[in-house]
Order: C-alpha cells, then sequence, then structure tokens
C-alpha cells in the first residue's frame, strides 16, 4: 500500500513537473516536484524509501529529460538517504523542521547535482546559488503545503461524511 | 538527537543498499560518460581495471611458465653440463694417456738411437716396479733370462749408467741394482786427467762419490766421470757423472763427490748390455741343478 502510495505520488510529481517545465528562474526550473516527492517519502517513511523513491524518481526524470541518466538519480538518492536518515534521528513532525529539511534537501540535491556535472562535463564547479535558494524555498513551502494537504485529508474526509449524513437525516 | 547505539541488522542492510544504489548509479553513469580520449568512462575504468587485472595474471602466468621452463632448462644444463664434465674428464685421461705415449716414444726413440749408434749388444727394457726395500736401491725390469738377460750384465740408459742386474734373474723379470745404492761400485776415471778410481754409492746428496783417487790427482768440479771398463761389467767410456766436489783427503786418497748423470728418481725404460761381466759365472751354470 506504502509502495504504491510512492509510486502514485511519483508519477504525480513527474507529470507536473513535465507540465511545469517552463516555469524557470535565470534558466533554472523553479520547482522539482520530483525532489519534493522524494524528500516527502523520505521523511514519512524512513531511509529505505527515500532511497528507493529517490532512485526510482531521479531515473525517470534524468531518463525523461534526456540528459546523462544517473546523475539526478545519484543526487536524489542521497537526498532521499539523508533526508530519511535525518528524518528518523530528528523529530520532523512540525511544519519549520520539514520546511528546513526540504529546502536543506534541495541545496544539498543542487550542490551533488552540479557537482557530479562539473564531474562528468570535466569543467570548473559552479553552484548558482540564487536560483538553488529560490528552488529551495519554492520546493519547503510546497513541501509544506503537500504535508498540510495529506495531513489533513484523513480529517477533512472524516468531517465530510460527517456533515453529508447530518444534512441527509435533516432532508428525511 | 543522534544516536549513538550500535548499529542494528537494519540499519546495517540501509547502509549497504544505499552502497550498492549509490554505485550503481556511478556506473550508470560511468557508462555514459566520455573519456577526453572519446571512450565511454565505464569501459575505460572497466579496461584499465581489467588491464591490470590480465596484466597482472599474465604476468604472473609468464613468471610461472619462465620458472617452470627455466626449472627444466636448469634440469637440462644440469645433466648436459655432467655430460660435459665427464667427457671433459675422459678427454684429459686421454690428453695425458697421449702425451704419456709420446714422451714415451720420444724416449723410445732416443734409447733406439742411443742403441744404433753404440755398438754394444743392447735389449730394451722397461722399470715395471721399484724397489720394495727401503735399504737397497733397486728396480725390477720387464726382461729377464729368456731375453738373454744374465746377473752381472749392465744397465745403461741414454745418459749414461745406471746399475747392474743382480740375480736371481727369472725368466722375465730382473732386479737392476742401482749405482747409487750403498753395495754398488763401478770403475771410473775422469774424463779430462784420466784419474782413476772407483765410484760407489753413499748416503748423501749427490748419491756418488769417487774413492781411491789419488790426492795428486787433477780432478776438479765439473769433470765428467766416465766408466773405466776395469771392472769388467760397465762398458768403457759410459758416462757415469759429473764431479760436484774435490777435496783434498787426510789420507792418500781425494774426497771426491759425483752428481749421477741418470736420473734415478725417474727412471723408466732402459738398455741391457748384453755382455756377460768378465769373469761372471752364467746363471744357468750357477743353479744348483746346473752344477750337479
Amino acid at each position: 500500500m506504502r509502495a504504491i502510495g510512492v509510486v502514485i505520488a511519483l508519477a504525480a510529481a513527474l507529470a507536473l513537473q513535465t507540465t511545469l517545465a517552463g516555469l524557470t528562474i535565470h534558466g533554472s526550473t523553479a520547482v522539482n516536484l520530483v525532489l519534493i516527492a522524494v524528500i516527502y517519502v523520505a521523511l514519512a517513511f524512513g531511509p529505505v524509501a527515500g532511497l528507493m523513491a529517490g532512485t526510482v524518481g531521479g531515473l525517470v526524470q534524468d531518463a525523461l529529460a534526456g540528459g546523462i541518466v544517473g546523475v539526478g538519480g545519484f543526487s536524489k538518492t542521497l537526498v532521499g538517504f539523508l533526508v530519511g536518515l535525518l528524518g528518523a534521528q530528528f523529530i520532523v513532525a512540525q511544519s519549520l523542521p520539514r520546511f528546513v529539511m526540504f529546502v536543506a534537501g534541495t541545496v544539498v540535491h543542487e550542490l551533488c547535482y552540479q557537482a557530479l556535472f562539473a564531474l562528468v562535463e570535466t569543467r570548473a564547479f559552479r553552484m548558482p546559488w540564487s536560483a538553488a535558494m529560490i528552488q529551495a524555498l519554492v520546493n519547503g513551502v510546497i513541501g509544506i503545503l503537500a504535508f498540510q494537504i495529506v495531513d489533513s485529508g484523513p480529517g477533512l474526509l472524516q468531517r465530510r461524511r460527517a456533515r453529508g449524513a447530518t444534512l441527509s437525516r435533516r432532508q428525511f | 538527537m543522534i544516536d549513538l547505539t550500535p548499529r542494528t541488522p537494519y540499519r546495517q542492510r540501509t547502509g549497504v543498499l544505499f552502497g550498492a544504489v549509490m554505485i550503481g548509479h556511478l556506473i550508470l553513469i560511468s557508462a555514459q560518460v566520455q573519456s577526453k580520449a572519446g571512450v565511454p568512462v565505464l569501459e575505460g575504468v572497466t579496461f584499465g581495471v581489467f588491464s591490470r587485472i590480465q596484466g597482472g595474471a599474465a604476468g604472473l602466468f609468464r613468471g610461472v611458465a619462465g620458472t617452470w621452463n627455466s626449472y627444466f632448462n636448469l634440469r637440462g644444463v644440469s645433466a648436459e653440463n655432467e655430460a660435459l664434465r665427464q667427457q671433459v674428464a675422459t678427454l684429459e685421461v686421454r690428453l695425458q694417456e697421449q702425451r704419456a705415449q709420446a714422451q714415451r716414444a720420444d724416449r723410445l726413440q732416443a734409447l733406439l738411437g742411443f742403441k744404433e749408434s753404440t755398438a754394444l749388444p743392447t735389449l730394451a727394457a722397461e722399470v715395471i716396479a721399484g724397489n720394495s726395500n727401503p735399504g737397497l736401491l733397486t728396480v725390477t725390469i720387464n726382461r729377464g733370462t729368456a731375453d738373454g738377460v744374465q746377473a752381472d750384465m749392465a744397465v745403461i740408459s741414454p745418459k749414461g749408467i745406471i746399475g747392474r742386474i743382480v740375480g736371481p734373474v727369472a725368466s722375465h723379470p730382473a732386479r737392476v741394482q742401482l749405482l747409487i745404492d750403498r753395495s754398488a761400485a763401478a770403475g771410473a776415471v775422469t774424463e779430462r786427467a784420466r784419474a782413476g778410481g772407483v765410484v760407489a754409492g753413499v748416503e748423501g746428496d749427490p748419491p756418488l762419490a769417487m774413492d781411491l783417487v789419488s790426492n795428486l790427482a787433477d780432478v776438479k768440479p765439473g769433470d765428467v766421470v766416465v766408466a773405466s771398463g776395469t771392472d769388467g761389467m760397465f762398458p768403457k767410456g759410459f758416462v757415469v757423472g759429473t764431479v760436484e766436489k774435490s777435496e783434498r783427503g787426510p789420507s792418500l786418497y781425494r774426497l771426491i763427490t759425483v752428481r749421477p748423470a741418470v736420473d734415478f728418481s725417474s727412471l723408466e725404460d732402459v738398455l741391457v748390455v748384453l755382455v756377460p761381466a768378465r769373469g761372471a759365472v752364467p746363471d744357468d751354470l750357477a743353479t744348483p741343478e746346473v752344477k750337479k
């Protein structure tokens, strides 16, 4: 059930990411939904799930992007595992810690991603800090929203069901 | 807070899984990246790693093969060396034999020349044994009565007088008393001054002394001493030796030492003068059976 949820989340993130591909800041993508999904899975289910989500999501994203397959996968796997590890060690049930994890995860991902490309392309390491920080903040906000939505999802359904039942009794 | 408790198997498995996945990613990236040489990094790294392994294996194989071949070569060389060593030993023996034969041929040639130059009837003989008794200086030759050898016959060599046949004489071997024996003597005369005397064996160096030479005689070191023939045994004129020291004696006779002309330490081939000594009794007549 958990795996299916992870797969669905990743698939949705990939689908949305492809539609949002045109949203860029200084040439860089303003948001990375796949990375958000990976960090979310890692925080929610632990390091192994984060690792697997990072691997699958990263590889698929690389494959769809048409670049070198594995660079994004490596970065997302690293981030998923580290975030999962830290999420298991620290209490990250509140929004702020989760936000910090999303921001930090995005920065680490970008650092690793740029470093790998510098290594692969045998060029000097360049880190687009501004774009990376913007993406980190956007990712953090979206991540928090995602947690809020998911966390409030079951309660909302229960309230809707309860409200529906009351209305029915009033009608009849 | 960070958990510092010992790792559980689950966490260990997680770490292993993480490591494996990361390595898988690196391999995947390397497979797509081209190196400066235009070869994929994965291929280059794989080729480099395996080339080292192959190089090591090839080196190991070559080393083992080389050691193996060297071992067999060494075995072959060792056997060949042993065979060559035996061959060299055999050839050295043959060389020594041929050298000895050549020397013997030279001696025999000299002996033959001497035999032809002298009018005396002689018989060539070979020294086959030395003396078994340290008190007597004798040698054994391979000629005997069957060859006409009799007692008291002179034995000579191209260099000079050796000694005489002493009885009893067997049919083939005969004993020769050397002139340097203490009981041997020969009539002699100096070649230059014609001073006569008797040469006899003595203990010392030189091993010959010339007695019964008057103090008045002119005998000097270096004078050649020859057989006088007065003993009726040794042929006249044959060299005995050379005067080494000549001093005036306390009595009537001089004290003369003579260096033998013959090297008695290396006698091999001799000539027996087949002339019976004057007054000598033939062996066949001296035997009891004949006397009867």
